[in-house]
């Protein structure tokens, strides 16, 4: 049933997250997330949430983590994909001033 | 026709994870044949997921072994839920209750679930005894023409 795909490329780690971001999955996540900052010199998470359909206060938990991970390193945290409903909980949670659009152009 | 629209359901079930998902599903249906509009569904699994992930994770401290209970009542186009369980209470319902304030920052705990509870139903209230456990009312009104509350300040 996991399905979360973790790809890892250079310095970025694209995290394409799945249907349901709760807290059930949300351990699982950090868990698989912190794995890999461990073992490769990760400086930029993008969060792809094309297929995320819902997000809890549990998903904020798992961004603002990675964020402050990435600024130990001096890097940042991208999002894309976003439906209005995870937007709503995006803005209410002022998420958005710590996370950045993804545009890969920028990036690359 | 039945009078007023009078519902009542009941479910149990064992405080691990995987039932967050089954609850706010469970919830969903319930409200389902008042035809609520996508955001009032989404309002609806969202707060309860807050509150069955607290039964869990602060509850009962993830020990799965206790069980968490949720109550849906339909009262007209009053829509009614319960969520509680038996496990540690809370302390501070106050201070729980404050936006970012959580008691598990190593777990990655945002501290705004209560925020979300209240933002996005239309009233909330918390009961909390030490030892005893927790039970969460929270109270939206569907099929009206009033916007949900939310807050966009």
């Amino acid at each position: 049933m996991r399905a979360e795909e973790f790809e890892v490329n250079g310095t970025t780690m694209v995290i394409h997250l799945q249907e349901e971001l709760d807290h059930h999955n949300a351990v699982y996540i950090r868990e698989m997330a912190d794995g890999y900052v461990d073992k490769y010199p990760i400086n930029t998470i993008v969060f792809d949430f094309s297929n995320v359909k819902f997000m809890d206060s549990s998903g904020i938990g798992v961004i603002m983590g990675r964020y402050k991970q990435m600024s130990y390193v001096g890097g940042s945290v991208y999002v894309y994909g976003i439906g209005s409903n995870v937007d709503r909980i995006f803005e209410m949670s002022g998420l958005y001033k710590i996370v950045k659009k993804w545009n890969q152009a920028e990036v690359k | 026709m039945r009078e007023n629209n009078k519902n009542i359901c009941e479910l149990s079930f064992l405080a691990i994870s995987e039932n967050e998902s089954f609850a706010r599903m469970a919830a969903a249906a319930f409200v389902m044949p008042q035809n609520p509009t996508l955001e009032e569904i989404s309002d609806i699994k969202t707060a309860i997921s807050e509150a069955v992930t607290n039964a869990i994770l602060h509850g009962y401290n993830q020990d799965a072994k206790g069980m968490v209970h949720m109550r849906c009542e339909q009262m007209g186009e009053i829509f009614t839920f319960i969520i509680s369980d038996e496990g540690v209470g809370i302390d501070n319902v106050e201070q729980a209750m404050e936006p970012l304030f959580t008691s598990k920052p190593e777990l990655e705990r945002s501290g705004m679930g209560f925020s979300f509870m209240e933002a996005f139903m239309d009233t909330l209230s918390v009961e909390s005894e030490p030892g005893k456990g927790t039970r969460v009312i929270m109270t939206k009104r569907l099929g009206a023409d009033v916007p949900s509350s939310s807050f966009d300040e």
